[in-house]
Formats: C-alpha cells, structure tokens, sequence
C-alpha cells in the first residue's frame, strides 16, 4: 500500500515533467497566434482551477466566489502600476498576499457554517466585492483600467510582439500550482483533508487542527488564484469589474475540475485541456449573437457530470491503466 | 432623517422580507425534507417573472391573475426538475455532497443560459399593472401596494401552507418524510413522489412571490441571483434582508 | 400465502442469504430463529423489498413481489416491522398511527384497525400525544407493531421484537402476537429468543449462515436433539 503510493506519486512526478517539457516545445512548431493564445488561456485554466481545486477538492469547502480573489490580483497589480508605477511582479505578490488575508479573513467564520451555506457565502461575498469594485471611482469603476503599454519587458512584464512570454509565464504557474498540489497530497493536511471528508465524527475529533488547514488551504488556494489574476491583467491589459470579478470566472475556475475530477490531482489539468479549447472554439464559431450558449454548455456539462460521473474523467483513464496491468 | 423616514424605510423593508420570506420558505421546505439546498431557486423565480410577464405581453394578463397560473405552472416544473434530476443526485456514491451543489447550481446555469438565448440579456418590465405605481397612505406613511398585496398574499400562503402540513395527510407524510425517508416505505408512501410533491410546493411557492415581484422589478435573464442571494440570508436566519445591498435590481 | 424459492441476497458481493426457500401459509406464525448473521434479518428485508435478492423468487398471494418496490409491497398486504423499528422519533403517537392508515382514504377503513390496536396494547392509548421518541423501548415496539398494523396487512413481519426490552413487556408482546394471528392475521417472526417464540409459532426454520439449516412444526424443532444443545441451552 505504502510503496504503491509512493510509486504512484513518483510515476506522477515523471509524467508532469515530461508533459511540461512537451508543452514548452509546442509553441517552436504551432506560430499561429490564434492558437497561442487558445494555449496561454488554457494554462491559466489549469493553474486556477488547481488552486480552486487545493480548497474545494482537497479541502472539501466547494467555493463559487473564486472570481474575487482572482480580481483582486488583476486590480492590485494594476492599480500599483498605473497609480504609483509599481512594477508588476510586486503587484502580483502584493495580489497574492491581499487574497490570501482576506481568503483567511472569509474563512474563519465561514468555515463553521455546514457545506451548503459556505457556498451560498463565497457567491455572495464575490457578488458583493463586484459590485463595490464597479462603484469605486478611483479604481475606475464600471469602466475599469487601462494598462498604459510602456515597451515589451520582462520588468514590466508586458509583451505586445509575441505571446511566447506570457505562454512560458502560464506553463511555469500551472507546473506551480501542481507541484503544490502534489506535494499536499502527501503531506499531513492531505492527510487529515482525505481522513476527514464525507466523515463528520472524523472532523469532529480532528476539529481545531483541520481548522487551521482548511486556514492554510484557503490561504493557498487565493494566493494561486490571485496571481493568476494578476497575470491576466498583463496579459489583456485591460480590466473592468465584470471582466476580472464576474462570475464566469468563479464558475470557470471549477468546471475544469469538476469536468476532470474534483479532488484529484490530474483533474484540473485535464478538464482544462479539454474544456477550455472547446469554449474558445464555440465561441469563435457562433459568435456574439449566441449569447448565453456557453452558459448552456457549462451548465449542461456541469449537470451530466455531477449525475453521470461524479468522479470525474480521470476516472476513465485510471480504470483503462488498471485493466491494462492485468 | 426623521422618525417617519426610518418608519417609512422599515415599513417597506418589512413588505419586501415578507416577499424573500415566501421564496426562503419554498428553499427551506426542500432543504428540510431532504437536506438538499435548490441553487436553481432563483432561476425558478426569474422563469416565474418571465412567465408572468410573457402572460401580460401576449395576453394582457394582469399579474395578478396569472399569480396562480404561475405557481401550477412552477409546480410542475419543480417536481420535473426532482423527477429527472434531483433524485439521480441524491443516489451518487462518489463526491455526494459536491453532486448535490453542482447538480442544482448547473441547472441554474443551464436555465439563465436559455433565457439569454431565447429572451435576450434585455431588462422587461410589466409596463401597466391593476396595482403598478400605486401608492397607499396608512397614518401618514406610503406604502406601494404591489408590495402590500404581495405581503398580504405571502401571509395568505404561509398560513395555508401551515395547515397543509399540519392538517392534511400529505402533509403528515411530508413531515414523515422529513423525519425519515427511509421509513416512510413501511406505511406504504412512495418516497420519491414525497420529494416530487415537495420539489413543487417549494417552487410553487416561488412562483407565487414571482408573478408578484413582477409588478414592480426589472426582469432579466440574472433576475434570479439577487433576490436568491437575499432569500437565502433570509432562510440562514438572519433578520428580513432588505438593506441595501440586496435591492440592487432598481423597483421602476 | 408467501412462498420463496431460493433466494439469494447479497450486500456489495457478500452473500447475506443464499438459496433460501420457506413458506408461510394462512394463518399460521412461522418463527425464523438462528445464531447473529446467520441472515434472519436479511430474509425479511429481501421479503419486504427493502432489499432485492439477487437471484431467486418470492410470490405474495400468487403474484411475484421480488424486485417490487418496497412501498408497493407494504401496499399488497405485508407489513414490516425492523429491527430498530423506524418510528418518527418527533411525531407524535397519533401521527404514527395515523400515517400507518395512509393508503386508505375512508375514516371507517382508518379506525376499524384502531380498536384491535388499542386492545393488544391499552397503555398507547394513554400516550397518544406524546411524542414517539419520548416513549420506553418496549412501549415504542408496541407503536411499532401498532402503526404496522394500521396498514391493514395480511402477513405482519416482525424482526427480533423482544430486543432491549424489559421481560415483563416481552412476554406481553409474544402474547399480542398470538392475538394477532386469532385476529385473521398471518406472521413470519424472527427471533434469537428461541424458547420463548416457539411457544407461540406453529412451524420454524433455522437458519446457519445464510442457509436453511433445519425445518419443521414447532414442537419438532422443539424436541429435535441438536436444537436443544445448540440453541435451547438444554
């Protein structure tokens, strides 16, 4: 049991490095920019709906408001700069920090209410962080800021030639935000995580220590996101409440892992791998006159896995290696 | 501020917690009988507006006339969506309590998605109404009364539903249910169409407070995620939500 | 009256029962006796729907009742009582009652088990408001029972009614069974208290893990050898 794990957690290891190694080499040989950029969402995907997935997978607190610590990232990084011409990467850390105080700040009381109510709390604070973020006149408010393009650099990080940059930037925060998961899946969060899901006398008995990961986990899981967020910012170089903060995103950030598995490891990659390509793609197709598709599309996909297969469609590709042993 | 206006603003806020009240009721009863939280509450009350006002529009029906049209009509709907969804969600194995979330919470995704697709993202209002833009003076406060009729009708529903549960059999078996599903098989009730039924009273009841807020709120395709936000802090008990963060879909 | 052909029941591939055949015929209590896990209680549960058998049939009256769903069996005439007896802790004793007559409509067809209920067991009567929960353990299998028979069944089934219950009460209850069948009524018992329920049944089967062990009339089984050591104690 032990050596399995154990094996199972390296062979994992190996088969993120090379798929990382591959994925780097993919922009040398595909130059088309449209496809680029499809490759840079989708790696963002991936990165925050692993972190998402830290605290609503692992952790077992399925939050829905996402999206606000996703824009706090965006809207500090580009506040700092655009204010006080504070260099991106400090936004992002500053981002990080702010989302990962207030995560612990939400988390404290609302970890105490039962699983239904914490969802219904993370949807309306995020509703409510949007709304005062489209009423604050210094933060641009509904219109939202534009980032002033200075010239392409790393210091700056802004890149107006190539997407490349920003395409490494994402493959580096997704190989993060699973190098992380990875190594909370052995640790003793991940442990008391597994001991205490679906089993409440289990998380009694645990009670104060679970508390304080499901603290970390929160703490975690923000930071990740609001990087992210950050990222994004540079990436579109402008932001607006509803494009940073909306609940597309909170709702953007799960499906991924839903999509994949929730709670598992390669779930978040591979719902991201399949999902975001997809939604890209139906949109150029249809266009702005089908507005409301893609909600259509989320939501049915979200209904028929939760009903048809819980677990997720890693559990396809476990199963098929099983077989394949004996 | 004066006396009157704090006196005037509870008045009104009193009036709108009856209303949410009506919608926390119907998200309670089937919280309660089967320990599921509907997260497509809200799109039930945004179909409700929509279908209230398509009855005005096509047909010139008043609001209140359609009210009852709309809650049967919720009804069914209600206990369609248990029949075809809610019950496989509630048998998952793996990821229970995650099913449960997503199956409701993607069927509301669902349900905004087509009202955007088919009635676009546009605000509608019932333009005239029997009870729209009135106004009544009681000792020198105004009240609307689309909101008072609407009060008035959550209490009437209140009421009748608290002797439907407490003095017919289906509402024993409701409470039977509630108290344990597993057990309601040994006298002879079929659990599933409990849950159906209840499924339809919970959205009936939305209905109900829908063709009413119709009257005098926008209707658009996200309608539905405010006033959920507000009936569901009403249903986590805390006091009527009504400040206000919670009315941002402007009354016309 | 309910016969079953070798039926097999398992719970995620374990099997509780296997290739188990009995009959009950009008009339008659026909007790089910053996060690813990020997599958007694599974019978009933595969008997009542609560639990489908994997393989095998179970005829009620002629008609095949295996795979039915378990309401719908409870509505064609067998009543069954559980082991932990499933009342509805915070309803009151009248509540109870009155949601075992659910599948009838006219009050005539409600009340008419009631008198029989308050005969086999006076002190409910007494605690008709009280909450169902608020009520002593040999007093809550009585409501049980009661509530059992306010479906009006032709077959009662009943798992190990004599658990936690006070003596004096047990012996009350094995005499209400007995009234119960005087009363037209068919009963299949499961019982580890072996003596006492032989007393009152008619036939008996043993069952060994999850097989038909030995079957035969009560006084049989009362007087065969092996059953006097093993489980009589004598």
């Amino acid at each position: 049991m032990d050596t399995s794990f154990a094996q199972r957690r390296r062979r994992d290891l190996i088969v993120a490095v090379c798929l990382a190694a591959i994925a780097a080499l993919v922009p040398l040989f595909v130059k088309d920019v449209y496809v680029q950029n499809i490759m840079v969402l989708t790696l963002m995907y991936a990165a925050l709906s692993q972190s998402w997935n830290i605290l609503s997978g692992y952790c077992g607190q399925i939050s829905l408001g996402h999206a606000l610590y996703f824009g706090l990232g965006a809207y500090t990084t580009a506040l700092l700069f655009t204010k006080f011409g504070v260099l991106p990467w400090f936004g992002m850390l500053g981002g990080g920090l702010i989302s990962a105080a207030i995560a612990m700040a939400l988390g404290y009381p609302c970890f105490r209410l039962r699983g239904h109510y914490f969802v219904i709390a993370t949807i309306v604070i995020a509703e409510i962080a949007l709304l005062l973020f489209q009423n604050w006149d210094w933060a641009g408010a509904a219109l939202g800021i534009d980032i002033p393009i200075r010239r392409d650099s790393w210091l700056t990080f802004q890149f107006t030639r190539s997407k490349l940059p920003y395409f490494y930037f994402a493959l580096v925060l997704a190989c993060v935000a699973w190098l992380v998961t990875w190594w909370l899946e052995d640790s003793k969060w991940g442990y008391w995580w597994r001991a205490v899901k679906d089993n409440p006398d289990a998380a009694e008995s645990l009670g104060v220590v679970v508390f304080n990961s499901k603290m970390g986990a929160a703490a975690v899981s923000a930071f990740l996101t609001a990087v992210g967020g950050s990222f994004y910012a540079q990436f579109v170089s402008y932001i607006d409440p509803e494009s940073v903060m909306g609940f597309q995103f909170s709702l953007l950030m799960a499906l991924p892992a839903v999509l994949g598995g929730i709670g598992t490891l390669w779930g978040p990659v591979l719902g991201a791998v399949i999902l975001i390509p997809l939604t890209e793609l139906t949109r150029s197709f249809i266009g702005g006159s089908g507005r409301g598709v893609d909600l259509i599309v989320y939501g049915a996909l979200i209904v028929l896995i939760s009903l048809a297969r819980p677990e997720g469609l890693v559990g396809l590709f476990s199963r098929r290696r099983k077989g394949a042993v004996r | 501020m004066t006396a009157e206006t704090i006196i005037q603003s509870l008045a009104s806020g009193l009036l709108m917690g009856l209303l949410y009240g009506l919608i926390a009721v119907g998200l309670a009863l089937i919280f309660g009988l089967m320990d599921v939280v509907n997260f497509a509450h809200g799109e039930f009350l945004m179909i409700a507006m929509y279908a209230t006002f398509f009855l005005f529009a096509f047909f010139a029906l008043d609001p209140l006339l359609s009210a009852p049209l709309v809650a049967a009509a919720l009804f069914l709907f209600g206990a369609v969506v248990y029949l075809l969804v809610v019950r496989f969600a509630v048998r998952a194995k793996a990821n229970a309590g995650m099913v449960q979330i997503f199956s409701t919470f993607g069927l509301a995704i669902v349900m905004r998605g087509f009202a955007q697709f088919f009635f676009t993202p546009d605000y509608r209002s019932v333009t005239h109404s029997w009870l729209g833009g009135k106004t009544v003076s009681i000792a020198g406060i105004f009240l609307p009364v689309p909101q008072l009729v609407g009060a008035l009708v959550s209490i009437a529903a209140f009421v009748a539903l608290y002797f439907f549960i407490n003095r017919t059999d289906f509402g024993r078996a409701l409470e039977a249910t509630r108290e344990d599903a597993g057990a309601v098989a040994l006298v002879g009730i079929d659990k599933n169409r409990v849950f159906a039924l209840g499924w339809g009273l919970g959205a009936a009841l939305v209905g109900l407070a829908g063709a009413i807020m119709a009257i005098f709120f926008y209707i658009y395709p996200d309608v539905g995620a405010w006033h959920w936000a507000a009936s569901a802090a009403c249903s986590v008990r805390l006091p009527a939500a009504s400040s206000s963060v919670w009315s941002k879909p402007p009354p016309h | 009256m309910l016969s079953g052909r070798e039926v097999t029941t398992a719970y995620h591939g374990l099997v509780a029962i296997s290739a188990v055949s009995l009959e009950v015929a009008k009339g008659e209590i026909v007790c089910v006796a053996g060690a813990n896990g020997a599958g007694k209680s599974t019978l009933l549960k595969t008997i009542a729907g609560a639990e489908r058998p994997r393989s095998g049939t179970i005829t009620f009256d002629g008609a095949r009742i295996d795979g039915m769903a378990q309401h719908m069996i409870t509505a064609r005439g067998i009543a069954y009582v559980p082991e932990n007896r499933r009342l509805f802790p915070r309803l009151s004793v009248r509540d109870n009652l009155r949601l075992g007559s659910y599948l009838y409509r006219s009050e005539a067809d409600r009340d008419e088990p009631l008198a029989l209920v308050f005969k086999l067991f006076p002190r409910l009567s007494e605690r008709l408001e009280q909450r169902a929960e608020t009520l002593s353990g040999g007093e809550q299998q009585m409501l049980a029972i009661s509530r059992a028979l306010m479906t009006r069944p032709r077959l009662l089934m009943l798992d190990e009614p004599s658990q936690g219950i006070m003596p004096k009460l047990v012996d009350e209850i094995f005499a209400a069974v007995k009234r119960i069948r005087d009363a037209g009524m068919t009963v299949l018992i499961v019982e580890q208290r072996m003596a006492e329920c032989l007393e009152i049944a008619d036939r008996a089967y043993i069952l060994q893990t999850g097989r038909v062990l030995m079957q035969g009339s009560a006084s049989e089984i009362k007087t065969n050898p092996d059953v006097r050591k093993a489980y009589l104690g004598l």
